[in-house]
């Protein structure tokens, strides 16, 4: 892929997050709170995924008055939801200069067939992805920064470990593959031939990776890391639990000392009740299966 | 022995930097918790990344005081972008400090929101012409008289050097150009200057 200066300054933003947790939050105060137990960025939402799940109904982008207060409220970078395809929702979040969009299956998709062509805009998006291929087409379409999608509003990390794994194992196999091997898998994924062999050649995909998705835990945030993550998304897990505020600072160092399991005891230790927690197999709507 | 070079891996792009150190031939090692801080270091990176969330996490781990000592007893530091922003005396329109001990003031996001972000490319002194991606970048708004200005953009100083420190407030480790950490290496480390 030839890219342009703004796709590379993109991806270069996404590389600046790694290490780093992104929050859910709602409103500003919750955003100070984000940004002062030292979240490397925000992601503003009317409500959280395990409300939207409790909610039910079609969920949209949030109200772009409620986005600005948040920017407003915070100097880290703010990012905010669109659906599945909806590329007006993308132009309204891009006109608002938000720092990164995320097309995400936690809303309502709004086109079962397309994905926003994100070459289309100039800010970044985010994506949600299960599997090498779909991580590959979202990049394909523009997208600097891969997620998992694991089941957003459970509080189950099952999802994202299991998207995690079979992502870095299609990897593993893409890198062993021969030339002519590689030209029929693309054709299998839907991807093109020269995507394929940049991740061939570089044994990583060509945008950060985060893990999203049910992670509850400084424990979760952890093992996500130690099985590649480039970093943390936490929705319902912060501002569902009983003590946001140090469940928060608790994730942020669980991430960058994932490998250290004396101090995940320590952060670990009285955060009070977590989020409540569905398992993902007892819920109706699998969100993960949106978009593909 | 080769030179050692520690370089901050509290959060941000700090795999780029080792990426271009070794490249120099320098060895890296991370530093991640208190404990990384007994092993010997001749060097210090303070990489991208947000500097709210790096601050926060050298206090927190307790690192803050041992890494605030060894910048101001004299060890050469080399700081992108957040780094800047740990290192500046005055952070504009913030009652915040961090580590101090290079009389700039800086001013956080002073270009925008990432939809400003942009690439440029000017004269590094020393060095000659770079490539600089300014990503959410801090602006130097204002430097001390004994602070050496090695490049400008915009009539701003976007690279700075004040005895052992080495701060700008762009990317030189994302654009595969390893001359600036060179000439770091070649000069600061070995006190050449």
């Amino acid at each position: 892929m030839i890219l342009t200066e703004q796709q590379k300054l993109n991806r270069n933003l996404a590389a600046m997050l790694k290490g780093g947790v992104i929050m859910d939050v709602t409103t500003p105060e919750q955003a100070v709170i984000a940004e002062q137990a030292g979240a490397c960025a925000v992601m503003a939402l009317e409500r959280i995924p395990a409300d939207i799940r409790a909610a039910g109904g079609v969920s949209r982008m949030s109200d772009p008055a409620m986005i600005k207060t948040i920017q407003d409220a915070v100097t880290i970078p703010v990012m905010a939801k669109c659906r599945i395809g909806h590329f007006a929702e993308a132009q309204i979040l891009q006109a608002l200069e938000i720092d990164y969009i995320d097309e995400s299956e936690v809303l309502s998709p709004a086109d079962d067939t397309y994905h926003i062509d994100k070459n289309a805009f100039q800010v970044p998006f985010v994506c949600g992805a299960r599997d090498l291929g779909e991580a590959l087409r979202r990049i394909a379409e523009g997208a600097s920064m891969i997620r998992t999608k694991g089941e957003p509003g459970t509080g189950d990390v099952v999802q994202a470990v299991r998207h995690m794994r079979k992502m870095n194992s299609e990897i593993r196999r893409i890198c062993s593959m021969t030339e002519n091997e590689l030209y029929e898998t693309a054709k299998q994924l839907g991807v093109s031939f020269e995507l394929l062999w940049e991740v061939h050649k570089n044994g990583k995909l060509p945008v950060v990776n985060f893990a999203a998705g049910g992670v509850a835990s400084p424990a979760d945030a952890a093992l996500m890391m130690q099985l590649g993550a480039d970093g943390v998304f936490v929705g319902s897990g912060i501002f569902k639990s009983g003590d946001p505020v140090k469940r928060a600072a608790a994730i942020v160092k669980a991430v960058t000392n994932y490998n250290d399991a004396a101090m995940l005891a320590e952060v670990s230790s009285g955060l009070g009740e977590a989020m409540v927690g569905i398992n993902a197999d007892e819920i109706k709507l699998i969100m993960e299966e949106r978009g593909q | 022995m080769s030179l050692q070079i520690a370089v901050l891996a509290l959060q941000g792009a700090f795999i780029e930097h080792e990426q271009m150190f070794r490249s120099c031939g320098a060895e890296c090692f991370e530093l991640r918790q208190k404990t990384d801080l007994r092993r010997h270091f001749d060097a210090l990176v303070l990489p991208g990344g947000e500097s709210t969330a790096q601050s926060k996490l050298l206090r927190e781990l307790d690192m803050f005081d041992e890494l605030a000592a060894r910048i101001r007893a004299g060890m050469p530091v080399f700081a992108t972008c957040a780094g800047i922003i740990l290192l500046a005396e005055k952070i504009a329109d913030s009652e915040v400090h961090h580590f101090g001990g290079l009389p700039i003031t800086v001013k956080r996001n002073a270009y925008g929101r990432q939809l400003s972000s942009f690439w440029a490319e000017e004269y590094f002194s020393g060095v000659g012409v770079v490539s600089m991606p300014f990503i959410r970048a801090p602006q130097i708004e204002s430097a001390a008289p004994a602070v050496e200005i090695l490049a400008f953009y915009g009539g701003y100083p976007v690279a700075v050097r004040y005895g052992n420190m080495l701060a700008m407030t762009f990317h030189p480790e994302i654009t595969g150009d390893k001359r600036i950490h060179q000439w770091f290496t070649n000069n600061i480390c070995t006190g050449n200057l």
